[in-house]
């Protein structure tokens, strides 16, 4: 069984894990049509070492892992606060409440 | 035909037919360069010779001939999809099918056996009658069948109340079929370099030269080739090639895993597949139960086989077929696929003047093999995508105009 390192949990299964895409920047609220098809649609799908989002399932914990996808090797992972230091507002000028 | 075969028994002596000439020295300019010898490449190679006339064409391969997806799939052929495009386009595939042991001249073993798949609940229930309407509308042999008929097609389910998941009913699609995978790939490869293709395997495509949104060429690891146009078609590696070439895609490489089991006596007629369950299974001539389940739960380029999924199949097929616990297994692998977020494939024009792409066949690319290859062969000729590929095209991500296809293989219902 193959093992992945959570942040908060430690070493589990890697079917207690859920894959939760590449980490790139999100486009502003206010980004053109366009960038937000490119930024739902389009991935970068490298073969090497990338940086993606994953999630503990039964911890609902949410982490940054860098894996190496062309032999599907486990680098490195840590909390996403390690990246996000600063809070990201996802709402627009308006809001909806 | 028959007289032929008659005479060919009656020879005393055989002469060993090759299917491929020698590998030829690498010229320095073909009209179209194709990248990619696995079955979609080398049926569009032999359509381009076949119908249009182009011959100066080079396959390029960085592995051998169908070294990829081409013999990696469950051989599996039908074209009961959900969408009216998908099922339109899967159909014309039917339609080639039929004739092409004939066209190819060499026995592909189609085997018509029909093809079942399984309801667990209401909501998959509702999703069979979808297709089965859907189908039907568009001339496509499917029915919706209670447990009932399922019995008589194949007693070997477990079909009783007591199972985990009961199967409540089926969609059945009598033209489901297999084929001999390998065999489509050397059968194609073969009329294609008759007519005077060149296939070069083992020659990696290691970059491009474009002027302005014009390819020029094609840099291989055995000298530049100047093209007149190029077809891209290598399935898992379509990001790697389309990075080379300056093309974003909305694809990710996902291994998908299959294995069989060792012979046994002929025991399942039909082929039957569970998308609640993520399985499906048939049996060959030769008496081995081909098994596949769904993707990789996570992307990458590998082709290694994993316990989790082994695991997880096996339960499951074993809740459809009891016996099977008793049945070993004999080989596994894996595939790279090119999943695109709509399951639908991405076939046509690209934004570059004379580069074609035949990308995102994901999970359902074999079946599709003849009418991409004879439909692309179309489209890279006039340099205009045909009307029955216009919904794969390119561009409609841009648009937010996704085709959907929920009856592909290994979506869960």
């Amino acid at each position: 069984m193959k093992l992945m390192n959570c942040p908060l949990n430690g070493w589990r299964n890697i079917g207690e894990f859920v894959y939760g895409g590449e980490v790139r920047p999100a486009p502003g609220a206010d980004a053109d049509t366009e960038t937000w098809a490119d930024w739902v649609f389009m991935v970068d799908n490298q073969a090497g070492v990338v940086r993606e989002w994953w999630f503990h399932a039964p911890t609902s914990y949410w982490f940054i892992a860098e894996r190496d996808t062309a032999n599907d090797t486990l680098i490195r992972t840590y909390p996403a606060a390690e990246i996000f230091t600063e809070r990201v507002e996802f709402a627009s000028g308006e809001k909806s409440s | 035909m028959a007289f032929g075969l008659l005479k060919f028994g009656l020879r005393r002596t055989y002469r060993a037919r090759g299917i491929l000439p020698p590998r030829p020295a690498l010229k320095s300019s073909y009209d179209v360069v194709i990248i990619g010898a696995g079955g979609h490449g080398l049926a569009a190679a032999h359509h381009l010779a076949k119908d249009h006339g182009i011959t100066e064409v080079a396959v390029l391969d960085k592995g051998y001939l169908a070294g990829g997806n081409t013999a990696r799939n469950t051989a599996i052929v039908r074209s009961n999809y959900l969408t009216p495009e998908g099922v339109r386009f899967y159909d014309e595939a039917m339609q080639l099918w039929r004739g092409l042991s004939h066209e190819l001249g060499l026995n592909l073993m189609l085997s018509n056996r029909g093809h079942l798949t399984l309801a667990h609940s209401d909501a998959a229930l509702r999703t069979m009658r979808w297709r089965a309407e859907v189908n039907k509308h568009q001339g496509v042999d499917s029915e919706l069948i209670d447990p009932g008929e399922i019995r008589k097609l194949c007693p070997q389910l477990d079909l009783s109340d007591e199972a985990r998941w009961p199967i409540l009913g089926a969609l059945y699609h009598p033209p489901g079929a297999t084929a001999r995978h390998d065999a489509v790939a050397w059968g194609y490869a073969h009329e294609a370099s008759r007519r005077g293709v060149e296939i070069h395997e083992h020659t990696e495509v290691t970059g491009f030269r474009r002027e302005g949104s014009r390819v020029t060429a094609v840099e291989t690891d055995r000298g530049t080739i100047h093209c007149g146009r190029v077809l891209q078609a290598v399935a898992g590696n379509s990001t790697r090639v389309g990075d080379m070439v300056g093309l974003r895609m909305p694809i990710r490489t996902v291994p998908l895993q299959a294995c069989v089991s060792v012979p046994i006596m002929p025991v399942i007629d039909p082929i039957i597949v569970s998308g609640s369950l993520h399985t499906y299974i048939w049996q060959t001539a030769r008496g081995e139960l081909v098994m596949g389940g769904s993707a990789d739960p996570y992307p990458g380029y590998t082709t290694r086989s994993t316990l989790d999924f082994k695991e997880g199949l096996m339960a499951h097929a074993m809740e459809l077929f009891p016996f099977l616990g008793e049945v070993r297994l004999n080989r596994q692998w894996a595939g790279m696929t090119d999943m695109t977020p709509d399951f639908s494939p991405i076939m046509g024009k690209t934004p570059l003047d004379n580069y074609y792409i035949d990308a995102g066949w994901g999970t359902w690319g074999f079946k599709a093999t003849p009418v991409c290859g004879k439909r692309m062969a179309e489209t890279v000729a006039n340099d205009r995508a045909p009307e029955i590929i216009h919904a794969f095209d390119m561009g409609r991500f841009a648009r937010f105009d996704q085709v959907g296809e929920r009856g592909a293989a290994s979506v869960g219902h």
